[in-house]
């Protein structure tokens, strides 16, 4: 394939529509009818419990921060902040932008909004962008959301361990937007009747940021902007070394996610921090199931699906590498072997996409 | 003047749930509503060619399987983004165990 062109509104994105890639039919594995829709039920136990874990953890470590401030003593507590800040934030963003955290539409859509600020993301325009994410999936033109475009420029991958590319993207458009103006990008994939909706949000964001940095300057100290907006710096690293391993060194311009998406085992915190978001392939495969139940559909699927990484430490040690191959040759991807059991990748179809570049 | 097509029995479909109906080169959705009700909408959602065959019926919603959009399946109305135009809808009758749906309505 060569060079890739990112833009939305470039040749990429045109191919791709002309090739039938955007908003193509995409593989699914077989799941049985009224076990889906087991999968499918929503509750609102398991995301009140893991919303009232995260606000009182969120709450006392700040309090513990701010007593202990300026000791080093205090140092513990704020990395702790804002882990749960600049990290699970982002998956709370995910989960109740689609809607299927709670039962209970206003709690999806109190902790999407909140969720959204912490994560200086515009919660109207990241939900339709969210959704261009899911019907093109790391398709070239088409998805706004590719965490690694190729070649990778490691310097920006690793400037957002930290926040800094994303944070500082993130507060430009909302100034953008807070001026009454969305950009021709935003434009293409929100519906025009929905655009007052960004220019809002952006002008309440800009409202908050702006009495924040007006009390650090009142007070003489950076402890306020240490609870809001700095925590989307110091504590983003939880939630980039997650989500590059969703789709890192995968192939692009397929619609199997199998091929372009990858689930890790994780330890149980970093699963409440990230909501089961390392099972990828199933979450993409099925966004209609809630995440307390991706578990349970990995175990039903995972007889169809490429074997998981064992652990973080193991899909780093898969991804970067083909990363770093990707300098050299674009076209380079990881495709991973299926089990004797999985329904085979439909080569064919992929032929323009995989190529021979493959390991 | 109503065409009625004969769709399925009222036994093909869960309550709460829904199946597929094509007929005639189009593509439907029947629904059996938790009071035991039927509904007939038009198959795809109206955000993007997918077929609501895959999602969920929630009382008297349904939900998209790919980007979780709502719609009232009784009105069609959309209730939840990404969806935003309605879905068409299409009167509905039951006789002796079957269902059929106007599908020049």
């Amino acid at each position: 394939m060569g060079k890739r062109d990112y833009n939305l509104l470039g040749p990429d994105a045109q191919r791709a529509v002309q090739t039938g890639l955007a908003a193509a039919q995409w593989y699914h594995s077989d799941v049985p009818r009224r076990e889906m829709k087991e999968l499918m039920q929503r509750s609102d136990g398991p995301a009140i419990r893991d919303t009232v874990i995260l606000l009182v953890a969120l709450a006392a470590f700040a309090a513990l921060g701010i007593a202990l401030w300026p000791s080093y003593w205090a140092i513990p507590f704020w990395l702790a902040y804002g882990v749960l800040y600049g990290s699970a934030m982002d998956s709370r963003w995910h989960e109740c932008g689609h809607g299927t955290a709670f039962k209970t539409p206003w709690m999806n859509t109190a902790v999407y909004e909140i969720a959204s600020f912490c994560m200086m993301r515009n919660s109207a325009t990241w939900r339709w962008s969210h959704a261009r994410h899911h019907t093109d999936t790391v398709i070239v033109g088409r998805d706004p959301e590719i965490a690694v475009m190729r070649p990778p420029v490691f310097f920006k991958v690793l400037a957002n361990f930290v926040g800094l590319f994303d944070a500082a993207s993130g507060l430009t458009r909302m100034v953008y937007n807070a001026l009454g103006r969305v950009h021709p990008e935003e434009a293409v994939y929100i519906p025009t009747q929905e655009q007052h909706k960004v220019i809002r949000v952006a002008r309440i964001s800009v409202a908050i940021y702006g009495l924040t940095i007006g009390l650090a300057i009142w007070t003489g100290s950076i402890l306020p902007l240490m609870v809001i907006g700095l925590p989307r710096l110091y504590g983003a690293w939880h939630h980039v070394m997650t989500g590059l391993l969703q789709h890192g060194g995968l192939a692009d311009n397929v619609t199997d996610h199998r091929l372009n998406s990858r689930t890790v085992y994780m330890n149980r915190v970093s699963r409440f921090i990230y909501w089961n978001m390392n099972y990828h392939v199933e979450h993409h495969m099925f966004p209609m199931v809630p995440y307390h139940a991706l578990p349970a559909l990995h175990a039903k699927i995972k007889h169809d699906l490429p074997a998981p990484n064992l652990s973080i430490a193991q899909g780093f040690a898969e991804m970067w590498p083909a990363l770093r191959r990707q300098l050299a040759n674009e076209d380079y991807f990881i495709q991973r072997a299926l089990p004797p059991t999985a329904q085979p990748y439909r080569t064919d179809f992929h032929a323009a996409a995989l190529g021979s570049a493959t390991r | 003047m109503p065409h009625w097509i004969d769709a399925c029995a009222t036994g093909d479909i869960d309550a709460e749930d829904l199946i597929r109906f094509d007929h005639a080169n189009q593509t439907f959705a029947i629904y059996h509503a938790p009071e035991g009700d039927f509904y007939a909408t038009a198959g795809q959602c109206t955000h993007e060619a997918v077929h609501l065959c895959d999602g969920l019926v929630m009382g008297h919603l349904i939900e998209c399987p790919k980007h979780n959009g709502q719609f009232d399946y009784r009105t069609g109305e959309a209730k939840r983004a990404p969806v935003c135009a309605p879905l068409r809808t299409y009167p509905v009758k039951v006789e002796d165990g079957r269902v059929f749906i106007d599908v020049d309505a």
